[in-house]
């Protein structure tokens, strides 16, 4: 997989001043993306901090989940924001209202679908994390390509709403597959939606059956305390 | 695709090429990587290019599972992945990840 010194073999001679070759590669397209990445999980190691990587489509609530999760649990330990969008950085300007004084970096991505490793690097060194236990990189809304992309995080939580249907893991197992942990996000609209409850917790245990899997609604609070919980867990043995 | 053309056109200058004709991807179906955007892409990022014009394989691996009860390897029909034998569900993908480039065709 790994062999890049091969010489170029000649297959063809070609016009007089010209050959081709056939040159074997046999390497992972992405394996500089992961080899950054394993740079960032040491140094993110050497720092003490637990990095988790926020995965959803564009408007599932991962900024407001961010928001009420800096409001109420600055307190406890200092924490920090990575947020990767498109273009603008309203997500960022709602989170420092939100934040008081955590420090929160915006990537702005462009034409870019999704956030890598080296973005990552780059972010973490404008930032100031002295002191901060738990850092969240909120990457590009969307369900495809940042599956791939590993940033050098501990876990990778992939929230889903309740008004996206209980298929949604079956249209996107990818990023599904790759979660450490689900949630499930507006718990409290899932009546209103029609969202088959018993069926998403279905389709999610026999897409992943080793995600931990948490309702929440980071709006009202609901289910809040679990994915505190869980966090505090995170901090702890790190 | 940008990060395969980068691959390629490294490799390419290391063995001093005036043009790439042609690349060989192996894409695993779990890869999340839709072959047609791929090529769409393709185009895009080799314009104006060492590999403007070249050609594009792509071999798609099918996703295998390992079922450690049944001791067996099977393909799985859906995103779920349950053994056809006992139904247990795989925790073991075996192949069906890859997004590797497996060679170039240059001319020096």
């Amino acid at each position: 997989m790994t062999q890049t010194n091969t010489p170029a073999t000649l297959t063809s001679p070609a016009t007089p001043g010209t050959a081709a070759a056939q040159v074997t590669i046999g390497q992972p397209i992405l394996s500089k993306n992961a080899q950054k990445a394993e740079e960032n999980r040491a140094d993110f190691q050497s720092r003490g901090l637990f990095v988790i990587n926020l995965l959803s489509s564009p408007g599932s609530g991962k900024t407001m989940l961010l928001q009420r999760t800096l409001a109420e649990l600055s307190g406890r330990w200092r924490m920090g924001v990575i947020v990767g969008d498109l273009q603008t950085d309203n997500d960022a300007r709602r989170l420092r209202a939100s934040a008081g004084d955590a420090p929160i970096d915006q990537i702005t991505t462009g034409t870019v679908c999704h956030l890598d490793a080296q973005m990552v690097a780059r972010s973490v060194a404008r930032l100031d994390l002295s002191e901060v236990r738990l850092l969240f990189i909120e990457n590009v809304g969307n369900l495809v390509c940042p599956a791939n992309y590993d940033l050098g995080e501990n876990i990778r939580v992939t929230l889903l709403s309740v008004t996206e249907g209980e298929d949604k893991p079956l249209k996107y197992p990818v990023i599904f597959k790759r979660a450490d942990v689900v949630l499930i996000n507006k718990i409290d609209m899932a009546q209103a939606a029609g969202f088959d409850r018993q069926l998403a917790l279905e389709n999610l245990r026999r897409i992943n059956p080793d995600a931990r899997v948490l309702e929440v609604s980071a709006r009202t609070g609901q289910g809040m305390d679990q994915w505190y919980e869980l966090l505090e867990s995170y901090v702890k043995r790190n | 695709m940008q990060s395969t053309l980068e691959i390629a056109l490294e490799r390419a200058a290391r063995e001093h090429a005036r043009r790439i004709t042609a690349l060989h991807l192996r894409i695993g179906a779990l890869s999340g990587v839709v072959k047609e955007a791929l090529e769409f892409a393709f185009d895009v990022v080799t314009a104006d290019t060492l590999a403007q014009g070249a050609s594009l394989t792509i071999d798609t691996v099918p996703v295998v599972c390992y079922c450690q009860k049944c001791q067996s390897e099977f393909q799985p029909p859906d995103p779920f992945y349950e053994c056809p034998n006992c139904g247990q569900l795989s925790h073991q993908l075996l192949r069906g990840n890859e997004m590797d480039l497996l060679s170039i065709e240059i001319q020096t």
